[in-house]
């Protein structure tokens, strides 16, 4: 039988509702309002994980978000398993298993616990030290590093829950609802403010919710009660929104902040379905306020990790909110007042606590003299120098602190206990603040960080800020208030607040034990087992950087991002290397605040909606022809046709045969088009192409080339001339939206005097490619009116036509070397004109075909492609392009660089076609080509950058790039490959119709 | 995540921007005039300060305008923003 520890009813538990949940495998029970820790510790149960490195048994730490132990697996084995939660901010409903992580076979009997018998070899940087030679045998470590260490295991089934984003926009966010935070909201929104507060937990009112120290009064009521009837008045407040379980998990710049809210965690099952989980809510807010509150601080003692070790804030919270008693005889560890509190607490509800063991000299407070009044023993100047217990605290020892607090002295206390409370003071929590971008500045006498400099409009407020007691948090605040939101009166200016609270504090931030350092574990960082031993060790070494430390020793490093203990970390390596605390400065707290599921982060960016895509206007079409279909950019291309269950080579020979021995067509709507119009428009196109433009007739087309700067091509396609001052641009489907904006770029910043528009109407045509020797008779079937005689329209030239009522744009050019038009209507249209075309064609056999086929029958004519056989590298020269570079025009973009010193090499890498000596052997894309075989080291000349087996030409064809090239003309070369050496020889890269006399055939 | 004040739209989240590197570097007017080393300077050369910088930006999803930006790149404050062709705000 499992103990109750359930003490008296809290208002926030009700035990009218019984909850059974699993832990383990083992079913227990709990109420409404429990956290899985509550709910666990009620039951007695405080073992409930291992250590990451030393497999240590730990138990729960704290009571929210700051957990570094109580990490558990929450319903394992189904498809909502989520990993590494903290059993601390889990709600328990109906239903709920979890498990505890990090454990083989049980977290009762864990093989891995042997480490910590071996731990002397587990140094810091045992794994850098160890596994780092030989090198080769990395694969071997790792596979067991794996096995044994591994946090949760991930999900392997899809995720059942739908995910939001939403955008919101607030005058004022308030992040955190402890007093401060409902106080700062309340009065934002009455002066007007439009008014968001967010809170991380279920409840609103932070720690004071449960503040019963009957010496603290607020208008004569204890802080709980007051906070309360405030809480109560916040319903009644327009422009305010409250969001409970919502965690801000990032701080950006200029007040952007991103939280997520937690919808359907706390749900049975079937209440979970069809239901939005969680919603990342992207905040932009004119004004923050920071109300984040402070995390109590351990302290750092010989074997201070055992199960039953707790935060004193943490057990105080259990017993008042939860009404839970996390043991029978407690024990408290403190420098401050604060443990005081949670032991009147405990007492006040008729929990035993044995003694109280404080560092400090004395305290004269009156919570202090209640405690003495209680009849609990305090040791005053005593230390705890070790504990015992393996899977539960069983009992410390205690001995007297030297004056100096770096040694011990006198004789060993044993003090038997269940549950240790640690109160080592207060950080601010200022995660968020840091994220921001702003500066904090280390308080010697405090000994916090502090908010110091801000770099967006926002205020920390409460003991994030540095206010810790009552009088100071609403004095500060009330101020700040009035500042920030510039209002000249709150509705807390006239409130009496009276306090019992001392400050008084003795800072040691690693405590001695009769032992040598050596023989101890003083843990620092709980989840990734990082004892002061360890960062002293770092020290020694050498290490003087905190973020070479924090990498070395993996102190911080963990899930919790060493919320505890960073503050002892940066502490001890100050004490060690005799530096000030400011001096050395503070790890950087990167988002998130808390761990966020991937769902949150991708939201409804799942699936189909994972990224954009296009689609053409004869899409449809395509798909009811069972076309496979390929990704250009985001356009979904057909890449093949196959009939008959082809392959994909069968189809694009058979494809490629039919193009060029009747008639082929090509949906090429998806070349991008700009619309250019403007007086200067031919002056424009003679500076962005390597070509001349003024002379270019109106209705002829012409090829262009476009450079960067630098010389190397960037882009191309064919541009026609459609009136005076109209030009009509394609540009390659995936530059065409860099195209466009390269050439606003240089419209409005460089040659804002030109008259130049450009549009971009990509979208508004459709068009189809017709291609091959009988493309001209079904032209004619489908506009008999026009005059297609190569008198009237030639090769490289625009007529403007109807297909039926349909207007049309049609250019005759070719990208396969035969001849064809370029179809082009509205893109409404483009169906239509898809379907006319194939059954006009149908006599001549005509044969749809994909983008593989246009690359084939293009590299056949030796036509580049931008992107494929360039790279960034190549300038037209390169490309034996020469032609196209205007020797005339004084100036175009990248001209300049046609002749520095490195383009003008002859040895540069230049584009060749490639024929292999086995015309059946087709070459690997990307294959390298030298000019030695029994050479080692052998220079690399170049790559193959196109190769297909050309059906027309019935023997294999390749494009390159080779250094020097242009003079290799029939040379032999290798391509070495992995089991065979393929003969090649250097050919002219245009293999097919070398005369263009097919273009008018 | 910047807030970033369009001078033909307004305030607008960064995500609809692009930077567009160093501002106030003229494209030379007559490129064929100069040495290989002053057309290196052009083509290559730019400024990466920690600290105030000028910069060009770009409404990509918007407007589409090119502006300039004056930008403390140690704690991205934006210090000014002014229209292409206007005279930098002294500093
Ligand atoms: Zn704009």
């Amino acid at each position: 039988m499992t103990k109750n520890l359930r003490v008296k009813s809290s208002e926030y538990i009700d035990e009218t509702n019984r909850i059974s949940f699993k832990f383990n495998g083992k079913t227990y029970h709990g109420f409404k309002g429990d956290t899985l820790a509550s709910a666990l510790l009620a039951n007695d149960v405080h073992l409930v994980a291992r250590s990451f490195k030393y497999h240590r048994p730990r138990g729960i730490m704290t009571s929210g978000s700051e957990e570094p132990n109580a990490i558990v697996q929450v319903n394992p084995g189904t498809n909502r398993t989520e990993p590494n939660v903290r059993a601390t901010e889990v709600e328990i409903y109906e239903g709920l298993e979890a498990s505890s992580q990090n454990c083989w076979p049980s977290v009762e009997f864990d093989i891995g616990g042997i480490n910590n018998f071996l731990s002397p070899f587990f140094p810091a940087g045992f794994y850098y030290k160890t596994f780092m030679w030989p090198a080769s045998f990395w694969e071997k470590y790792e596979f067991f590093i794996r096995h044994s260490a591994g946090l949760g295991k991930s999900p392997t089934t899809t995720d059942p829950d739908i995910y939001d984003h939403r955008n919101v926009h607030c005058d004022v966010l308030v992040v955190g609802a402890g007093i401060s935070g409902i106080m700062a909201a309340k009065n934002a929104a009455k002066n007007n403010f439009k008014t968001l507060l967010v809170e991380e937990k279920n409840e609103l009112g932070g720690s004071t919710i449960y503040e019963n120290n009957e010496f603290n009064k607020i208008d004569n009521k204890t802080p709980s009660e007051w906070l309360k009837k405030e809480i109560e008045e916040l319903k009644n407040i327009k422009n305010l929104e409250i969001k409970t379980r919502t965690s801000v998990a990032a701080y950006h710049q200029y007040n952007y902040l991103l939280a997520r809210e937690n919808l359907t965690d706390h749900l049975e099952a079937k209440d979970k379905t069809n239901k939005i989980r969680q919603r990342l809510l992207k905040i932009r807010a004119k004004k923050v306020i920071l109300a984040t509150g402070a995390l109590e601080r351990p302290l750092i003692f010989n074997n201070n990790d055992r199960p039953g070790i707790m935060l004193s804030s943490a057990i105080k919270k259990y017993s008042e909110f939860y009404g839970v008693a996390c043991g029978s005889k407690n024990v408290f560890f403190t420098n401050n007042d604060s443990a005081y509190e949670s032991a009147i607490s405990l007492y006040n509800k008729g929990i035993n606590v044995e003694a109280i063991i404080d560092i400090r000299e004395q305290s004269e407070s009156k919570i202090v003299k209640k405690v003495k009044e209680a009849g609990i023993k305090i040791y005053w100047s005593h230390s705890i120098v070790d504990t015992t217990g393996y899977k539960r605290l069983n009992s410390i020892s205690i001995m007297k602190l030297s004056n100096d607090g770096t040694s011990v002295t006198g004789s060993k206390i044993s003090i038997s206990c269940d549950c240790l409370g640690v109160a080592g003071g207060w950080t601010p929590a200022v995660h968020l603040y840091t994220q921001s971008g702003s500066k904090l500045k280390f308080d010697e006498e405090k000994k916090v960080f502090l908010p110091n400099q801000n770099t967006s409009e926002q205020i920390s407020v409460g003991s994030c800020g540095g206010d810790f007691k009552i009088d100071e948090i609403i004095k500060n605040l009330n101020q700040k208030l009035k500042d920030t939101l510039n209002i000249n009166e709150t509705d807390f200016d006239s409130i009496k607040v009276e306090i019992d609270q001392e400050n008084s504090k003795r800072n040691i931030w690693l405590l001695p034990s009769d032992k040598p350092i050596g023989k101890t574990k003083p843990f620092v960082d709980y989840q990734n087992d990082a004892t002061a031993k360890d960062i002293k060790l770092a020290l020694r070494e050498g290490f003087r950087s905190i973020e070479h430390v924090k990498r070395y020793t993996t102190t911080g490093m963990g899930t919790d991002q060493g919320k505890l203990g960073n503050m002892h970390a940066l502490g001890i390596i100050a004490d060690t290397a005799g530096v000030k605390m400011g001096e050395l400065g503070t790890t950087t707290f990167r988002p998130p605040y808390t761990p966020l599921t991937f769902g949150t982060i991708v939201g409804r960016n799942v699936g189909k909606f994972f990224d954009i895509f296009r689609r053409t206007p004869m899409n449809d079409w395509h798909v009811e022809n069972k076309a496979e279909f390929e990704n250009v950019g985001q356009w979904k291309r057909a890449w093949y046709y196959p009939i008959n269950g082809e392959t994909m080579h069968q189809a694009v020979q058979r494809e490629s045969k039919a193009a060029r021995e009747s008639a082929g067509i090509l949906d090429a709507s998806t070349l991008g088009k700009i619309d250019i119009q403007g007086s200067d428009a031919s002056e424009f196109l003679n500076r962005v192409y390597t070509n001349a433009w003024s002379k270019l007739a109106i209705g002829k087309c012409r090829y262009g080339l476009m450079l960067n700067e630098d010389g190397m091509v960037y882009d191309d396609g064919v541009t026609t001339r459609l009136g005076e001052n109209h030009y009509i641009m394609t540009t390659t489907t995936g530059g065409a939206a860099n195209v466009l904006g390269k050439l606003e770029d240089y419209l409005q910043t460089e040659w804002p005097e030109l008259d130049v528009y450009l549009t971009s109407v990509t979208d508004h045509y459709a068009t189809a490619s017709l291609c091959g020797p009988n493309s001209k008779k079904i032209l004619k079937k489908i506009i008999p009116d026009l005059d297609l005689s190569d008198e009237n329209f030639p090769h490289m030239s625009f007529k403007e036509s109807k297909i039926g009522n349909i207007q049309c744009r049609i250019m005759r050019i070719s990208f396969t070397g035969e001849h064809s038009y370029e179809i082009n209507v509205q893109a409404s249209y483009g169906k239509d004109l898809w379907e006319k075309c194939i059954e006009a064609g149908k006599e001549f056999n005509i044969t749809p075909y994909g983008t593989e086929t246009m690359h084939l029958l293009r590299a056949e004519k030796g036509f580049i492609i931008v992107g494929q056989d360039t790279d960034g590298t190549m300038t037209p020269i390169d490309l034996q392009m020469d032609w196209i570079v205007s020797k005339k025009k004084y100036d175009f973009i990248g001209k300049r660089s046609l002749y520095r010193s490195d383009t003008i090499r002859e040895d540069r890498k230049q584009l060749v076609g490639l024929l292999t000596d086995d015309p059946n052997i087709v070459l690997e894309e990307g294959a390298q080509i030298v000019s030695e075989l029994n050479q080692s080291p052998v220079e690399m000349l170049g790559h193959v950058t196109s190769s297909y087996f050309s059906p027309n030409l019935k023997k294999s064809i390749a494009l390159a790039v080779v250094r020097g090239g242009k003079d290799m003309m029939g040379k032999k070369l290798f391509v070495p490959m992995e089991n065979k050496n393929i003969n090649v020889t250097v050919a002219n890269p245009v293999f097919y119709d070398e005369k263009n006399e097919r273009l008018n055939a | 995540m910047f807030l970033i004040n369009c001078p033909y739209c307004g305030e607008r989240d960064q995500q609809e921007f692009k930077a567009g590197g160093e501002a106030h570097i003229e494209r030379p007017k007559q490129p064929t005039e100069l040495s290989d080393d002053e057309w290196a300077e052009y083509l290559f050369m730019r400024k990466n300060i920690k600290g105030v910088q000028f910069e060009r930006w770009n409404h990509a999803h918007g407007c589409r305008k090119w502006f300039n930006m004056v930008r403390d790149t140690s704690n991205d404050e934006i210090k000014a923003i002014y229209k292409m062709g206007e005279k930098p705000p002294s500093q």
